[in-house]
């Protein structure tokens, strides 16, 4: 550890964001960068722990603590602190085949478990690690380096997103030749169309994409396995698969009024939105938010994405239903550090919202009751309720409504935000796998294989929805599994 | 036959055979040592008669086992009494002839008249086949109605055997070496003949010079038990005496001393080196004195010996081959020379052609010696023992461990002397006079040119011109090297960083919770499966430090010649000035054409892909070249892994180095050659010491270097040149291998090599057999084929079939927690388990995290992980029916952390806590702040039951042992055991240095040893002192696991303490070099359930509690503890952790976050703990405790221990290492009778009442005590009479708090010679005025008191010239006054903190480590003084001019006196000492007084004065006290070079 009392001397400090009234005028990332000098404070910061909470990637009350791809950050947060930019890149990649992508769009468990935070706000790992990537490039120390050595193994990995494309970039690692199925006309999953672009930029998502390309993963899109490609060829053209098919099937509002015209899932508004973003409006035909009512219906990371889009679509209105509590300013005494911290805050949608339309846009306990349409069969108001969590006589908690707590408001454009309750299960019936009680693939965690030998499943498609990290971890074990399956002992982390 | 002992266990002399755990070869013994001699040789009767006198009055150095009539051995060593002899051979028909011309053998016999027979047959007929006369037997007169059944049961026959000496034989010495073949030649055939009874066969001795009565006796029981010693006609003008304590209390009639030439007081630390060497070096040897009959001799060594005895041996052929007796102790203990500034060159010369002939025999020792003609003594090079003599007026030398052992009167007194360290003293009786240490030296140093010879033979590396070495390498070679030797980015990072970039060792804490390297899921190197050893109790270690005097890293390389018959070019040796060589320095060596050396390169590698097999024969093959490069005539071989490849693997080094070394020994040949090591493997201090001490002469690193290359060019390393990050690095790793062998004593690492201080875990008996000969293994483990898999696993990592995830280093995760690292018990996720739990009292959630642990235990973690309880074999008992929790909790502790690693907030809440619960906290060893000693007004207390007493003595004043309810003797701390603690000076607030009594800001550091326990009877001194000063507390001792342990905790419980503590290696810490962390000590599970074998096969187990600690985390671990012995039983990391510690490994830094190891007030602020959350940890662990009890069927603690019949070895032990386990030692039962206790029911007998306090002074006290009237008494004192004053000392203490009472309240007036620890604590208002002289630890821990001694009236002598305090003198004192008229022996005032005190002349370490108080020396100092002297002012008179040549100059400032107002203080401290001494030197300075201020030297510790001036400056600006205090520290904070301390 380079400074000692390095957390004593500096305190936490993050790169401005973009004015949010500037920044809803267009698509670009809306987060700034730090200098060298206020960065290595900040790696200066980490305390070097005996037992470094964010690099452990635990499951507490079902929620990461720490680093679930066991980032090595003090070690890099102290090569930055000397400046030692490239080493601390090795070091990244050690663990991590695309800090560029988490260093954005993770939730960062790390910070939440962070030993310091125990004391003062925790190190900024997040921003660190994003720095250190985009370092990588701007010095084009990234590059692609394909594999000295080639198996002759063709693996099949279905779908691009994070785990898909962390799995393949491992297994070609390995020497292995794999090629990724994707059914969107992009790689990339989550990342490409799930994300939208202000969160994370797609060119950076593209470069990886190219780099991995030119490491020797054959990328194959609008294809999807099951239909495009039978499923019965899988494991004669290849000699194994990897499943990344993730938890697409999207959870329902099942209440009156529910078919009207307006009301969408979140993901088909955010993937029409970039896809259309990225076809530079050729084919304009995304779901626009302009001069709409908008309400989003869900409070998690989606939902923000959702109302980041209506903003920049400028949506007349907007509100957002929580059904939760609203989180209390700082940790409650039954969430102590090191658990993911339950606390409110303002994420980049709500900041835009709130500074155009005054107020954080967010209403918590409450749910929809019902849509009522226009005559064209249009959304035009939605009832909510007030919600109240009582517990049961098991002891569970249940939400029921508080009487009298009715309200209407008028909507053009209502987004469901609730989450996703598992993978689309058509393939796996095709390939006969074995599925667990939440409809996911069996498979073990840190084995990954399937029923059926030869295949293995990753990401939210094995384990549920959950976070890219966690698809990270996923997509690099199962290509571990995947190499000892096919070598017999392997190499991979 | 009434042996009712011997059975299956026990040897057929009674003693019991290696067992369980237990291994006789770790017995040891300590004792008293004393002589008389009349110089002019005059033999008498009463020579005899003082000898035995002085034997009585060494009894307390003695000791007796669990019989009090059974003692250890006494003996005596004498001239040939021809007269007596003449008396009673009469009475046998033997017709003797002259003195001189005939040899007495005196000869322990079976008991059995067949068996006896048969042995005196072959003994007769081996005198005659040696062509000598054998002239007939005598039985010797015995009595042996005093003594004990132990004693009784294994007494030999006792007879004497006399041998006429052959006219053909030349001289004496002839005659004595032809008695030296047959003795040598009757050992083997008949006591190692395997021949019914033989094994009682023992010869004393067999000499025509001198006789030895000896066994296994108490001192008084001598006389009464050989009548022959009363006889009047038995005379002698020399007569040598020994009395023992062991370790044990097994039969020893033949261990019992003096031995043939010696009486030893003392241990050899390096013998198993000597004796490997010695065994290598004998087939070499040759002598025309003894011709042909040298092959009879040997082996030279008997190895059942005791260390004492194999010295004796040793010292025996050197002199019987010709070397004259001083000249060959001389090259068995040599002074420290490479150090000496002012050693004349030849004895330099000396000492160094000699150390090219043999290594030195290192440890503590004072060794008395004669040939019968000489009688002489020696101390080892750091003076470790006390050595007092008297010369009279009447030509008679006393010499003793302690002075008043014999009355003389005053009158009659010339000198009063001390050995001194490294010096000799001797006595020639057919000369007539006693000879100087320099004059024997000289002479003996001049009989050969030894410069000349060391000039023209000895190569000093140095001296050899350079020769090209390699190129510079890319980082991916680098990297690809590093990995196939495992390096990980922590060994860069955490352990060769501070190496290169500061020189020193990486600095750790808070313990070590990782896997032994046998159950380890990673590959680990060799070296992890050794673990150092250390010295504890028996022996000191050596402070290197403070003492670096007396340490040398000298070493040489090539041939050995003949040891018997040296010549110029036996020093034909290169001299390296480090064994750890650069690639410079190694291209020397490898390239070397000089003449008389030729290096051989082996290579060490095998292919890779051949595993086991592979490994096995290269092994051979490798040793098959060494013999032949020998045959071939090199003298340096070169082991040499360079050319790794993708199929070539290295040999794990120390498996190549050991085996080879073994190999050559085996073959006679291993003094023919260096072994010089070329690898890539070694880069830790551990593996430098590893490699060394398994015979490695000299090591290149060379992956090392390019690795320290590679982090310059990476950028890792900053701002320093390959070549001094290089020159950084070697020094760090010499200074540390110097420190593990000073662990164990051992002060050069000549003497260090090849010794062998090391036991292995985890390693099976056939690989230890063959290339670790002679080292423990005590639970078997891997054998070569894992080995050879490790081997693989990191050859294959590093040239993978396929590369993946780019070319970085592993994580290692051993220092810190690292998720694909090695495993912790203590993770993130038992660290959330536990907090949560003790903060919301959730009993459940602890069942989380003790199953997490326990899980975590029995996959990886610790030997009790694989021990299963057996819950089936006796039935259940209800849980209600199990002993309360209340009753449970008071066997627990928390563990020993002192305010100052840790923040008073943590302290107290510990203390708190362990109040509320009934068990007790232990104050650690930085003292107590006196306002804890109040009840809170919720009635809680901060007072913590256990004080401790540490080397450094902090804060250790009469009312903080007044306040103890267990006073704890830290001999060994689990994190550095054979260290001192540290306190860096970061955390030396000015709060931590009041209680401390120390300079705020200046980095403490403890001394290694205890200076008041250097051995096992310092140690019985030590409890004794402080059961003295208070009573009513039990006296505990902490020990840490380590071979050997359960012998010492036996003579700990011979010492007399109440507990004995035995702590595991991974126990906690606040700061120590990772070494020490990592790789001393074992854990707690061996050394305890050694110790409790050892105990009970003595019986000593019913009167001794016995507890355990070491990262105790869970119910079960106490079950387990409790099972294999323990009955109380210490927690520290745990309730540390339930506190709010979440491991962050800092708290060296003074940077914990949590404010549990830190004194910054800011940061304190964060601690979040309660004492409620420590009170749930204990109460949970009660819990679970009394469940398993339950379900084992227990329904009390004291049933439950010792129980191993209640574990066993868990089944399936599926783990790919640790399925090699043997775990039937730890779970052994020794077979002793049913009536032996198993857990502690018998209080021990202190002997209080015998003290003269008791007896005396009490009573005189009374007015005082009661109403604070002053008294005067004048009373007699012996040597016998120790600790006077400290109960009457507590008394006051106790009634009137520390400030005691007013002045000379008490004054009393002691007449004669004090035992040892006079006035120890004694409070203000005792003033002990001593007429006469004092032994050691005079004043020690002296907490306001007033002592003033004197010689008596009458006395000759010049008292500044003689000698009148021993060493050790005002040893921890606080406060108080001394006045003390003549000179003081070694290390006076060590660790100081407020004593002033005025003495007239200092032996060696004056004022060592002081931290207050004032000294005054009003003459000659010794060496070394002022080592590590951080505050407080010493004075010395340097009138000869020479005194800056005698201090260490380190840490203090030498000035003249210039403040009138300090001269004035001075003044009158010499005037009070000239008033209450009537000393004439005083008088004569005070009269010239003006003239004398000049030729003061004030001695003023740098820190001390920076701080001193710092508070001034900041008084100016308006603070004042406490406050300038603080600024002062924070200003000198801020200037981190100054706050190491180190």
């Amino acid at each position: 550890m380079g400074k000692p009392k390095g957390f004593i001397e500096y305190l936490r400090e993050l790169p401005l964001d973009r004015p949010a009234l500037e920044r809803i005028r267009d698509w670009n990332e809306f987060h700034l960068h730090l200098d060298e000098k206020a960065l290595r404070e900040q790696g200066a910061r980490c305390m070097d722990c005996g037992v470094p909470f964010c690099h452990t990637g635990s499951l507490i009350n079902g929620m990461a603590a720490g680093c679930p791809i066991h980032n090595l950050i003090p070690e890099w947060n102290d090569l930055i602190y000397r400046g030692l930019w490239h080493e601390a890149l090795e070091r990244l990649h050690k663990t991590n085949n695309f800090p560029d992508f988490t260093g954005r769009v993770c939730p960062a468990p790390c910070e939440g478990s962070c030993v310091l935070g125990l004391i003062s706000p925790a190190v900024t790992i997040k921003n660190i690690e994003c720095a250190i990537a985009d370092r990588g490039w701007d010095e084009k120390w990234i590059k692609p380096a394909p594999p000295p050595f080639r198996t002759g193994k063709k693996v099949a990995v279905i779908g691009s997103g994070p785990a898909g494309l962390c799995a393949a970039a491992q297994l070609n690692h390995a020497g292995h030749l794999a090629t990724v199925f994707e059914r969107a006309d992009r790689i990339g999953g989550l990342l490409m169309y799930g994300i939208p672009n202000m969160k994370l930029d797609k060119a950076l998502v593209q470069r990886r994409i190219d780099q991995m390309c030119a490491e020797g993963v054959t990328f194959v899109t609008n294809t999807e396995v099951g239909k495009d490609f039978p499923s019965r060829n899988l494991l004669r053209e290849f000699d194994a698969v990897i499943l990344c098919t993730g938890a697409t099937k999207p959870r329902d509002l099942p209440v009156e009024g529910r078919h009207l015209k307006g009301i969408h899932f979140a993901m088909e508004f955010l993937h029409a939105n970039t896809k259309s973003l990225l076809d530079e409006k050729k084919n304009g035909a995304f779901i626009s938010a302009e001069g709409k009512d908008v309400m989003v219906i869900g409070g998690g990371d989606t939902g923000t994405d959702c109302v980041g889009t209506a903003m920049r679509h400028g949506c007349k209105s907007l509100a957002q239903l929580e059904i939760l509590p609203r989180p209390p300013a700082a940790r409650a005494k039954d969430n102590p550090w090191p658990e993911w911290p339950k606390v409110y805050k303002m994420d980049y949608g709500q900041e835009e919202a709130a500074a155009k339309f005054g107020g954080d846009p967010r209403a918590y306990l409450v749910t929809a009751k019902k849509f009522v349409g226009d005559e064209s069969g249009h959304v035009k108001e939605v009832h909510t309720v007030q919600i109240e969590w009582k517990r049961n006589e098991k002891g569970q908690f249940t939400a029921a409504e508080v009487p009298g707590s009715e309200q209407v408001r008028p909507v053009q454009l209502a987004l469901l935000a609730l989450g996703f309750v598992g993978p689309e299960q058509a393939l796996l019936e095709q390939l006969g796998l074995e599925r667990d009680a939440r409809t996911n693939i069996k498979a073990e965690h840190e084995k990954y294989a399937t029923s059926i030998r030869g295949i293995f499943a990753a990401g939210d498609a094995r384990r549920g929805q959950s976070l890219v990290v966690w698809a990270f971890n996923e997509g690099r074990g199962a290509a571990r599994e995947c190499d000892r399956y096919l070598m017999g002992s392997t190499h991979l982390p | 036959m009434r042996e009712t002992r011997i059975n299956t266990t026990t040897s057929p002399n009674g003693w019991p055979v290696k067992q369980g755990l237990y291994d006789p070869q770790f017995e040891h013994d300590s004792c008293g040592v004393g002589f008389v001699v009349n110089i002019k040789g005059k033999k008498s009767h009463k020579i005899i008669q003082d000898a035995l006198t002085i034997l009585v009055n060494l009894n307390h150095r003695g000791a007796c086992g669990c019989e009090a009539n059974t003692g250890d051995g006494a003996g005596i060593l004498m001239q040939m009494p021809h007269g007596f002899f003449k008396e009673v051979s009469r009475k046998e028909k033997i017709k003797l002839p002259p003195l001189g011309d005939y040899g007495v053998a005196m000869v322990y016999l079976p008991r059995d008249p067949n068996e006896r027979r048969t042995c005196e047959t072959m003994f007769e007929n081996i005198v005659v086949e040696e062509g000598q006369k054998f002239l007939g037997w005598r039985i010797v007169p015995t009595d042996n109605s005093t003594l004990g059944a132990t004693a009784q049961e294994s007494e030999p026959f006792m007879q004497q055997a006399f041998i006429r000496r052959d006219a053909k034989l030349a001289d004496d010495m002839a005659f004595e070496r032809k008695l030296y073949v047959i003795r040598k030649r009757a050992e083997r055939a008949i006591r190692y003949g395997g021949i019914k009874g033989g094994h009682w066969f023992y010869i004393s001795s067999l000499s025509c010079r001198t006789l030895v009565y000896k066994g296994m006796l108490l001192t008084e029981q001598m006389e009464a038990y050989y009548p022959d010693l009363k006889n009047p006609a038995m005379e002698s003008a020399l007569a040598l005496v020994h009395s023992r304590f062991s370790t044990n209390t097994f039969p020893s009639w033949d261990r019992a001393h003096p031995y043939r030439y010696i009486a030893h007081n003392g241990e050899i630390n390096t013998l198993r080196g000597n004796v490997n060497w010695m065994h290598a070096r004998q087939a070499m040897c040759q002598s025309d004195l003894f011709g042909d009959d040298f092959k009879k001799l040997l082996p030279v060594i008997n190895t059942d010996g005791s260390d004492s005895g194999m010295f004796d041996n040793c010292l025996e052929l050197l002199v019987l081959a010709g070397r004259s007796l001083p000249h060959a102790i001389m090259m068995m203990i040599p002074e420290p020379w490479t150090n000496h500034a002012t050693m004349s060159d030849e004895k330099k010369a000396f000492y160094e052609y000699h150390s090219c002939l043999m290594e030195p025999w290192d440890g503590p020792a004072s060794i008395a010696f004669t040939d019968g003609k000489k009688i002489g003594a020696v101390l080892d090079r750091n003076g470790l023992r006390p050595s007092r003599y008297y010369i009279t007026t009447d030509d008679m030398v006393i010499m003793a461990s302690e002075v008043g052992v014999l009355d003389v009167p005053a009158a009659r007194i010339k000198q009063k002397g001390r050995l001194q360290p490294g010096r000799m003293f001797l006595v020639d009786t057919e000369e007539g006079r006693i000879v100087a240490d320099e004059e024997i030296k000289q002479k003996i140093a001049t009989e050969q040119p030894y410069r000349q010879w060391l000039n023209d033979h000895l190569l000093d590396l140095s001296s050899v011109g350079e020769f090209p070495h390699g190129t510079e390498l890319s980082h991916n070679t680098v990297l690809q090297r590093q990995r196939a030797f495992g390096y990980t980015f922590e060994d860069l990072r955490i352990v060769m960083a501070p190496m290169a970039r500061d020189g020193v060792e990486a600095l750790g804490s808070m313990g070590c919770d990782t896997p032994l390297a046998v159950m380890s899921n990673k590959p680990q190197l060799l070296y992890n499966y050794f673990k150092q050893l250390f010295a504890q109790v028996t022996n000191p270690p050596i402070d290197c430090i403070r003492e670096e005097l007396v340490t040398s890293a000298v070493t040489t390389i090539g041939s050995e010649r003949n040891l018997l018959k040296p010549k110029p070019m036996s020093c034909n040796l290169i001299k390296l000035h480090s064994p750890i060589l650069t690639n410079e320095q190694f291209a020397k060596l490898k390239y070397i054409r000089q003449a008389g050396f030729k290096s051989v390169t082996l290579p060490i590698l095998f292919k890779a892909a051949d595993g086991q097999a592979g490994l096995a024969k290269a092994m051979d093959d490798l040793c098959a070249r060494a013999s032949s490069a020998v045959e071939a005539g090199a003298n340096i071989l070169i082991l040499s892994d360079r050319g790794v490849d993708v199929e070539l693997a290295a040999m794990p080094a120390l498996l190549a180095v050991a085996g080879v070394h073994h190999h050559l020994i085996r073959e006679g040949t291993r003094t023919r050659v260096g072994l010089v090591l070329e690898s890539g493997e070694p880069r830790e201090v551990h593996h430098f010491s590893l490699l060394i001490g398994y015979g490695a002469g000299a090591i290149n690193p060379y992956v090392a270097f390019e690795t320290l290359d590679d982090m310059i060019r990476q950028g890792l390393l900053v701002n320093i040149k390959h070549k001094d990050a290089c020159k950084n690095y070697v020094k760090a790793a010499i200074k540390g291998v110097v420190k593990v062998i000073s662990k164990m004593g051992i002060s050069t690492i000549q003497s260090y090599r090849g010794a062998q201080i090391f036991e292995a875990i985890g390693l099976h008996p056939s690989i230890v057999e063959k290339y670790f000969t002679g080292t423990a293994s005590r639970v078997g483990g891997i054998g070569l084929d894992v080995i050879a898999s490790e081997v693989q696993m990191r050859h294959s990592a590093a040239f993978p079939d396929r590369e993946v995830n780019g070319r970085v280093l592993g994580v290692g995760g051993v220092y810190q927690w690292r998720a694909d690292g090695e495993d912790h018990l203590f993770n993130p996720q038992t660290v959330h388990k536990l907090q949560s739990a003790c903060r919301n009292a959730d009993y459940k959630a602890f069942k989380d995290y003790s199953q997490a642990v326990n899980e975590q235990s029995k996959k990886s973690c610790t030997l009790r992980g694989l021990l299963e309880l057996k819950t089936g074999s006796q039935p259940p008992v209800p849980i209600e029916e199990v002993e309360p929790l209340e009753a449970i909790l008071m066997r627990f502790k928390s563990g020993a952390m002192s305010y100052g690693s840790i923040s008073k907030e943590a302290h107290e809440a510990l203390a708190v806590a362990m109040n509320r619960i009934g068990g007790k906290s232990n104050t650690g060893e930085g003292g107590e702040d006196p306002a804890r000693y109040q009840l809170e007004p919720n009635g809680d207390s901060k007072n913590s039951a256990i004080k401790q007493v540490a080397s450094a003595r902090f804060g250790v004043t009469s009312l903080y042992l007044v306040k103890a309810r267990e006073l704890q003797i830290k001999m060994a701390q689990g994190a550095k055991p054979g260290e001192g603690g540290q306190l860096p000076g970061l955390k030396v607030y000015p709060w931590i240095a009041k209680v401390r009594h120390a300079t705020p800001g200046v980095g403490l550091i403890s001394p290694p040893p205890h200076h008041d326990i250097y051995s096992i009877e310092d140690l019985a001194e030590l409890i004794h002192d402080l059961k003295n000063a208070n009573h009513h507390a039990r006296i505990s001792v902490k020990l840490v696991a380590e071979v050997g342990v359960g012998t010492i905790a036996a003579g700990v419980a011979k010492a007399h303490a109440d507990v004995v503590l035995i702590s595991g290696h991974d126990g906690g810490t606040g700061a120590s070099p990772q070494t020490s962390i990592k790789h001393a000590g074992i854990p707690w599970e061996l050394g305890l359930a050694e110790t409790h074998q050892t105990l009970v096969l003595n019986n000593l187990r019913s009167r001794i509690t016995v507890e355990t600690d070491g990262q105790l985390k869970t119910g079960r671990d106490v079950v387990v503890a409790a099972l294999l012995g323990a009955e109380e039983f210490g927690f520290a990391t745990a309730p540390l952790v339930s506190l709010g510690c979440i491991m962050m490994r800092v708290c060296h830094l003074d940077t914990c976050p949590v404010g549990v190891a830190t004194q910054n007030p800011a940061l304190r602020q964060n601690f979040k703990g309660d004492p409620a959350h420590a009170v749930n940890f204990m109460r949970f662990i009660g819990q679970e405790m009394r469940e398993l009890m339950a379900q084992l069927g227990f329904r009390t603690v004291n049933e439950m221990i010792g129980r191993t019949d209640l574990l066993e070895a868990r089944e399936a032990i599926e783990h790919w290492k640790a399925r090699g386990l043997d775990f039937n030692n730890i779970l052994y039962q020794p077979k002793a009778p049913e009536e032996f206790g198993r857990y502690c029911q018998i209080a021990q007998d202190h002997g209080l009442e015998k003290a003269l306090d008791n007896t005396a002074l009490l009573k005189i006290c009374e007015p005082a005590l009661e109403r604070r009237e002053k008294v005067e008494a004048s009373l007699e004192i012996r040597n016998v009479n120790r600790v006077v004053g400290t109960i009457v000392g507590s008394e006051i203490t106790r009634r009137y708090g520390a400030q005691g009472l007013p002045e000379d309240t008490v004054k009393v007036h002691f007449k004669g010679s004090a035992g040892q620890s006079f006035g120890a604590f004694m409070p203000p208002g005792l003033t002990w005025i001593l007429e006469g002289d004092a032994n050691d630890y005079l004043g020690k821990g002296l907490s306001g008191g007033k002592i003033i001694l004197y010689p008596p009236e009458g006395s000759n002598f010049v008292a500044e010239e003689n000698i009148i305090t021993g060493n050790v003198a005002l040893y921890g004192a606080t406060g108080g006054e001394a006045y003390i008229r003549g000179m003081a022996g070694e290390r006076f005032c060590v660790r100081n903190s407020g004593v002033s005190a005025v003495v007239e002349s200092v032996g060696d370490h004056g004022c060592e480590y002081m931290t207050g108080g004032r000294v005054v020396v009003l003459g000659q100092t010794g060496r070394n003084f002022a080592a590590g002297m951080s505050g407080g002012v010493a004075c010395v008179l340097d009138e000869s001019g020479n005194f800056s040549q005698n201090c260490n100059q380190d840490m203090v400032l030498l000035e003249r006196l210039e403040d009138p107002a300090e001269i004035e203080e001075i003044r009158l401290m010499i005037d009070r000492h000239a008033k209450h001494t009537r000393s004439q030197r005083a008088f004569k300075i005070l009269a010239l007084w003006e003239e004398m201020v000049p030729k003061f030297v004030k001695v003023m510790p740098k820190d001390y004065k920076r701080m001193l001036e710092c508070i001034r400056r900041v008084e100016k600006t308006g603070l004042n006290g406490d406050e300038a205090v603080m600024a002062a520290f924070e200003e000198n904070a801020k200037d981190v070079a100054r706050v190491g301390g180190g």
